[in-house]
């Protein structure tokens, strides 16, 4: 072979070399050591993010198990006595009620979100960023403000305190993430599909209606029991707009005060009764059930979205 | 020095009249990920002080044959090699070789400049010796100093050495990279397409810079490019991806010969252009 | 990050090809109008909200002025309204409640993308996405009847005796205050920090962390020296989104700081934050009271969104960087 056989590296480099060999020969078992140290300092991290959820769950499937029965669901509540120191009866009304104040808030927030997504896609004009910054701004604003402006707003006109308003606030809080999650499905809908419906000389609001929103389907879904989710556990707007800390009634019209589980749970933990403390352990535990389920099947929905996506 | 014969064995693509010791060798090296063979039985051995190619159409595994030689697919999940590699003789896979030490002696450059963007020029050029452990001042501004000369940045950076890394070019940050990579004064460096991401100017400059370090560096470098493998490299490995997708090495030997006189037909098609 | 997605009618689509959209008639225009028509009457609702709070506060501003923000007393019943306590409360809670969080949050980030091996990092993701999931009012609860007995049994006199007694772990050990406040807020602000830290630090180029390694780093020298410093502000921003959900945090605090609006003397002391004073007192105020907290209301929504309007900068400014 040719020349280049003898030719070392020049002296000073060959020097050096040796140099940091022997400093990284010297290091290397503290440097290994501490990068272990370290990992294992990142673990532990995980561990302890997730024991307050354990303990959480733990708990309140303990404490709030035993209440769980076909009465506590499907019953009113009951005040204790002092013949009857354990009654609770159920809390069918506080159930019910979530239902409808959460069913009144998506009927408000999603059709809203809906077209301030499209509006968001649509539009790239100075005035829809500066509308995009304070839906963003809207999505951190603390939910007890938003019930301060459902009760200046509705209650305080109205005279009374109204499950209708709390609608109001919630829907206020929803509509930042739905906007968001109907913005971002839409944006990940095909160029393709959208021009294919152009081509054949369809309106832009029929392919908007026809295709583009039926194609971002299943995050819109997605995004939607997500911000259901979050609005039903809600307890500080509910606190000063709706009225019923604990109601024992059927009475469902809106615009009247209307029993919750958030908040039946929070006046239960403050109440005189014992019998009261511990029911609040069951009321979370369904209101918990309740939010999980609806997660889950949120999560559901968007991993069988992006497997299909994927394929 | 002796076990070049017998391990080569049958197979065409080891050099198989060298007269020097090589400093990395190859014996039957498989790669898979999650049980998919990428490489097959791969044997070659790189020289001392000269730029070894490894050229082939996409998926022919060049790329991934580089990144085992500095073990950077231990990162990846379900990563699997298979074989031996020798540095100087020692498995770079079994027990006693620590990677970081590998990597401190086996440096790499990638296809698009990764200089650290929240590092000065200075911090970057001297990050590997600190991630080794050398705090001594003189020493890391003495290899700074080398590295840069050797990288041809010195002229132009050594008046703005606390500027941001950022602020250089695509051919500079590459070209910075490549000092970085010098400053921890490696055996060998790995090039995964040093210059597919520069303009010709800059790759010019990275190619006379390749020939200038030989003295400095072993050199393994992937390239899409044939002339630049034609241009710069001494040996040259042709890969090809088998029917099942796997990369397998077509043919090794000196560059002239691969490139004019190739043993294998197949060569000497992708060499003229004719496929991939 | 969107440059890749396109709108799905490109803006040129809208003004520039006057034929395509006037000769296909009105229905466009309509639909058209209807978006910016719905965009501007939700843009009007938002203007009410801040002015109608700004508005039912007016009469404190003016009759108070500046001893709103500085008076040291919280008594509406003799119509003393300094708010410095509540702000004081809801400032160091969230302060010691990132103290918590963030060292923490970081950590399962990392762990999250380089640690954990693929499968379990989805587990673990969701896991932690689920900490965000569980209601505030069931925090309160768990911190409540938890929380308090184990503060005060167990946790608050170890702190005592690190500091033999002293500031900032002195004072009557109730369970109950801004210690605990701290605590559940850091538990209820983890998966904020977690996923976006996690999301900035995913996105930042494959080849840093290569690079890195390459030159003979070890991980955790990857991780700290380049990692953490180049993800930068995009932390900054997911620390900020937390911090903004703690400030605003209501149910969760009121139900664990002890209800008592006086200045803080130690993080034993029970306190009142902006948010669980509105809560308490709204509804049963007179106007004159009434006026004085929509002031903290103002003051509540000048600190969430200024905090929020930070963290939306750092957050993009760091994607920014990286694509």
């Amino acid at each position: 072979m040719t020349d280049t056989l003898n030719s070392l590296p020049p002296d000073p480099i060959y020097d050096r070399r040796e140099q940091i060999r022997a400093i990284t020969a010297k290091t290397l078992r503290r440097r290994s050591r501490m990068s272990q140290l370290f990992t294992w300092a990142l673990s532990m991290s995980l561990v302890i993010a997730l024991i307050p959820l354990v303990l959480v769950l733990f708990t309140i499937v303990q404490r709030g198990g035993s209440d769980l029965s076909a009465a506590f669901v499907t019953k009113l509540p009951q005040v204790p006595t002092i013949g009857q120191q354990n009654a609770i009866g159920g809390i069918a009304n506080a159930i019910i009620g979530t239902l409808i104040v959460a069913a009144m808030a998506a009927a408000m927030a999603v059709p809203l979100s809906l077209v301030l997504g499209l509006y968001l896609v649509e539009m790239d004009t100075r005035l829809s960023r500066i509308f995009r910054a304070s839906v963003e701004i809207l999505s951190g604003i603390p939910s007890i403000l938003l019930g301060v402006f459902a009760y200046i707003f509705i209650v305080l006109p109205e005279h009374h305190f109204s499950a209708f308003a709390a609608s109001v606030a919630l829907a206020l809080l929803m509509t930042p993430v739905i906007t968001k999650s109907v913005e971002t499905a839409i944006r990940g809908v095909p160029d393709t599909v959208t021009e294919a419906g152009l081509a054949l000389g369809a309106r832009r609001s029929v392919v908007a209606r026809r295709v583009v929103l039926p194609a971002a389907r299943a995050g819109i879904i997605t995004g939607t029991l997500l911000a259901l989710a979050r609005a039903m556990g809600e307890t500080a707007p509910l606190l000063l707009v709706i009225g019923a800390t604990f109601s024992q009634t059927w009475d469902f019209n809106p615009f009247h005060a209307m029993s919750a589980l958030p908040l039946l749970t929070y006046s239960y933990s403050g109440s005189a009764f014992p019998s009261q403390h511990r029911a609040a352990w069951g009321v979370a535990l369904v209101l918990v059930l309740l939010v999980l389920i609806l997660n889950l099947t949120s999560r559901f929905i968007s991993a069988r979205l992006s497997r299909k996506a994927q394929m | 020095m002796s076990d070049g014969h017998d391990a080569v064995g049958n197979n065409p693509g080891v050099l198989k009249e060298s007269s020097i010791t090589p400093v990395l060798q190859l014996r039957r090296v498989n790669v898979s990920f999650s049980g998919r063979v990428a490489v097959r039985d791969v044997s070659f051995d790189v020289a001392p002080n000269k730029i070894t190619s490894l050229i082939g159409p996409s998926g022919s595994g060049k790329t991934t044959i580089l990144r085992s030689l500095n073990r950077l697919h231990d990162l990846t999940k379900g990563a699997k090699v298979d074989g031996d590699l020798l540095l100087d003789g020692v498995d770079i896979y079994k027990g006693g070789i620590a990677t970081m030490l590998l990597r401190s002696r086996i440096g790499m450059v990638f296809q698009r400049p990764n200089p650290f963007p929240t590092l000065s020029i200075y911090d970057n050029v001297v990050s590997g010796l600190r991630f080794n452990g050398v705090r001594k001042k003189s020493l890391l501004d003495e290899a700074a100093e080398s590295a840069l000369i050797s990288a041809a940045l010195w002229d132009s950076v050594s008046s703005r050495m606390k500027v941001h890394a950022s602020t250089l070019s695509g051919g500079e940050q590459q070209r910075l990279c490549i000092a970085r990579a010098l400053a921890v004064e490696p055996e060998i460096l790995l090039m995964d397409e040093p210059t597919s991401s520069l303009d010709p100017v800059s790759t010019q400059r990275i190619e006379e810079l390749m020939t200038e370090l030989k003295n400095r560096v072993t050199m393994v470098i992937v390239t899409h490019n044939m002339q630049q493998a034609a241009r710069v490299s001494d040996d040259c490995a042709f890969l090809l991806m088998a029917d099942d997708r796997a990369g397998e090495l077509i043919e090794f030997g000196p560059t002239d010969k691969i490139f004019h006189d190739p043993s294998d037909a197949r060569t000497l098609d992708y060499v003229h252009g004719r496929f991939g | 990050m969107n440059q890749s997605t396109q709108r799905f009618f490109s803006r040129r689509n809208a003004s520039d090809s006057p034929q395509g959209l006037r000769a296909r008639g009105g229905s466009d225009r309509f639909y058209v109008w209807t978006l910016r028509g719905v965009a501007m009457l939700f843009s009007a609702i938002l203007l009410e909200f801040v002015y109608s709070i700004v508005h039912q506060s007016w009469p404190a501003w003016t009759h108070e002025g500046i001893t709103l923000l500085t008076g040291t007393t919280w008594n509406p019943a003799a119509s003393v309204y300094g708010a410095l306590p509540l702000i004081l409360d809801t400032v160091i809670s969230t302060l010691v409640a990132l103290l918590f969080a963030v060292p923490i949050g970081l950590g399962t980030a990392l762990v999250l993308i380089f640690v954990l091996p693929r499968r379990l990092q989805a587990i673990a993701s969701a896991l932690v996405e689920l900490l965000a999931a569980i209601p505030s009012v069931v925090y309160g609860l768990w911190g409540l009847y938890v929380l308090v007995p184990w503060m005060s049994a167990t946790v608050q006199p170890w702190l005592a005796s690190l500091t033999g007694g002293r500031w900032p772990f002195s004072g009557d050990n109730l369970g109950a205050g801004i210690m605990l406040a701290s605590v559940v807020l850091a538990v209820m602000i983890l998966p904020t920090i977690v996923a976006i830290s996690r999301d900035v630090i995913a996105a930042l180029p494959k080849d840093l962390n290569e690079g890195a390694l390459s030159l003979g780093a070890s991980k955790s020298q990857v991780l700290r020296k380049v990692i953490l410093p180049s993800a930068k502000s995009g932390i900054l921003g997911a620390i900020s989104l937390g911090a903004g959900r703690a400030l605003g945090e209501t149910i969760a605090v009121l139900m664990v700081i002890g209800g008592n609006a006086q200045m803080p003397r130690s993080l034993f002391s029970v306190g009142a934050t902006l948010a669980s004073t509105i809560a308490t007192e709204y509804t049963e105020a007179s106007p004159q009271n009434l006026a004085a907290l929509g002031a903290l209301a103002v003051i509540l929504m000048a600190l969430t969104a200024g905090v929020n309007v930070l963290a939306r900068r750092l957050v993009n400014r760091s994607s920014g960087l990286s694509s």
